[in-house]
């Protein structure tokens, strides 16, 4: 009984650990908020986390990968390993309801459900993340990073980031 | 250059992992050229993100082809260390930039392609291979709309846009032939249920280049002829001045890392 609760207290630590980890591009969002932590996996003293990537190519996954080794590091787990799964695919609806939050509150829009993505011009609106009005514009399907796209509300003028839903 | 060509055992399956890797990797890099060169900021960032994530797919398929092949060979040495001859892409992502309406009549033509592999691709019987096509297939549908309503955009502009993107059809389209022919190999890989048959997606290409087009008042091109040859490493004169870029750091210093 003893090294099952010592087993499951060192998971949640490492769990701890690797969720406290955050998007360098976005770091109000944690990987876990992302839905990007996949899995921790706890085999005696060592730890194997699974992370997925949210595009290909998205740079900052190496970044993300070494920031986890870190953190386990510091948490007292030594030699962790960070494995990259593809499948399932992340999607968007993994994201957390409190990462959508997070998302607005730093002025990103946070993505909306699956949408007919496939659609040519598609009519989707967009609430603005500072005023909150639906009156927005899409002025790039690409923004400043690969999730993300560039919008512009009409009523407040401001433009914005939309993350994308994928 | 100062530093050997590797060699590749080409079984079926790593060469037609190759050519997918081969396609993206090239794509990608041809985008990767206008960084900083586009006609808008939006669309400097557009051209990148592509980019971006073609390179993504080509890592990925790299890593699974010298995964497969089993020997000395990572991504790195797949995508620095072959030679002209020894690339697999199309000769239509190897064509230069042109002006912006042929990048993306280019991009277009690929994309629409794309989309329609890799969504086939998610039932294949090999299952990184699926799995590569999942990710990929939700990036390539922002690729095609992307593309899609640029074309619009274009042809039904300006007399000087539809000109220019009538031209671009006009001239890439003897390059898309390809994409649609298969070798003994892939065959039988298809036959296994791995591979992709590329002929049963080419009604729906046509489909989509037709809606397209039409929208855009520009006329489907008429040119039967198609050139072959990126399959078997036999390509057009700028595939060599591309990875003379692409390979020069680690041409000029063998094994450089970062």
């Amino acid at each position: 009984m003893v090294t099952v609760e010592r087993d499951r207290e060192l998971h949640q630590r490492a769990w701890n650990a690797a969720a406290s980890v955050v998007d360098p591009e976005i770091p109000v969002l944690t990987i876990a908020d992302l839905g990007v932590l996949r899995d921790v996996v706890l085999d005696g003293d060592h730890v194997e986390v699974a992370i997925t990537p949210t595009y290909s190519g998205c740079p900052a996954m190496n970044m993300i990968a070494l920031e986890i080794e870190i953190a386990l590091e510091r948490a007292g787990f030594h030699r962790p390993k960070v494995r990259t799964v593809l499948s399932p695919a992340w999607t968007t609806d993994w994201m957390s309801e409190e990462g959508r939050q997070k998302l607005r509150a730093c002025g990103i829009a946070p993505p909306q459900a699956s949408n007919s993505r496939r659609a040519l011009f598609g009519e989707q609106t967009v609430a603005c993340p500072q005023c909150g009005s639906d009156k927005t514009e899409l002025l790039s399907e690409f923004g400043s990073t690969s999730c993300k796209a560039l919008w512009r509300c009409k009523a407040c003028r401001e433009p914005f980031d939309y993350f994308k839903c994928h | 250059m100062s530093c050997a060509n590797i060699q590749v055992s080409e079984t079926p399956l790593v060469l037609y992992a190759l050519r997918r890797a081969d396609d993206a990797l090239i794509l990608g890099h041809r985008l990767s050229e206008w960084c900083g060169h586009a006609p808008m900021l939006e669309e400097d960032m557009a051209l990148s993100n592509i980019a971006l994530d073609l390179i993504g797919q080509a890592r990925e398929l790299y890593t699974f082809a010298a995964k497969v092949e089993g020997r000395d060979n990572d991504e790195d040495k797949l995508a620095y260390l072959r030679d002209v001859r020894q690339y697999r892409n199309l000769l239509l992502v190897e064509q230069p930039n042109g002006d912006f309406a042929q990048t993306l009549v280019r991009q277009f033509f690929y994309s629409a392609f794309a989309d329609l592999y890799w969504r086939a691709m998610m039932n294949s019987r090999d299952a990184t291979l699926a799995a590569i096509a999942a990710k990929s297939e939700k990036e390539s549908a922002y690729h095609l709309r992307h593309a899609s309503e640029w074309i619009i955009r274009l042809g039904d502009g300006t007399e000087e846009s539809h000109a220019r993107t009538q031209g671009a059809i006009d001239h890439l389209w003897a390059f898309t032939g390809e994409m649609f022919a298969v070798d003994d190999g892939e065959r039988a890989l298809i036959h296994a249920g791995i591979a992709v048959d590329p002929a049963s997606l080419r009604g729906r290409w046509l489909a989509t280049l037709s809606d397209v087009t039409r929208e855009a008042t520009l006329a489907p091109p008429q040119n039967e002829w198609m050139q072959q040859g990126g399959r078997s490493g036999r390509h057009s004169e700028h595939l060599g001045h591309l990875l003379s870029e692409l390979q020069s750091m680690q041409r000029t210093f063998p094994g450089l890392t970062w």
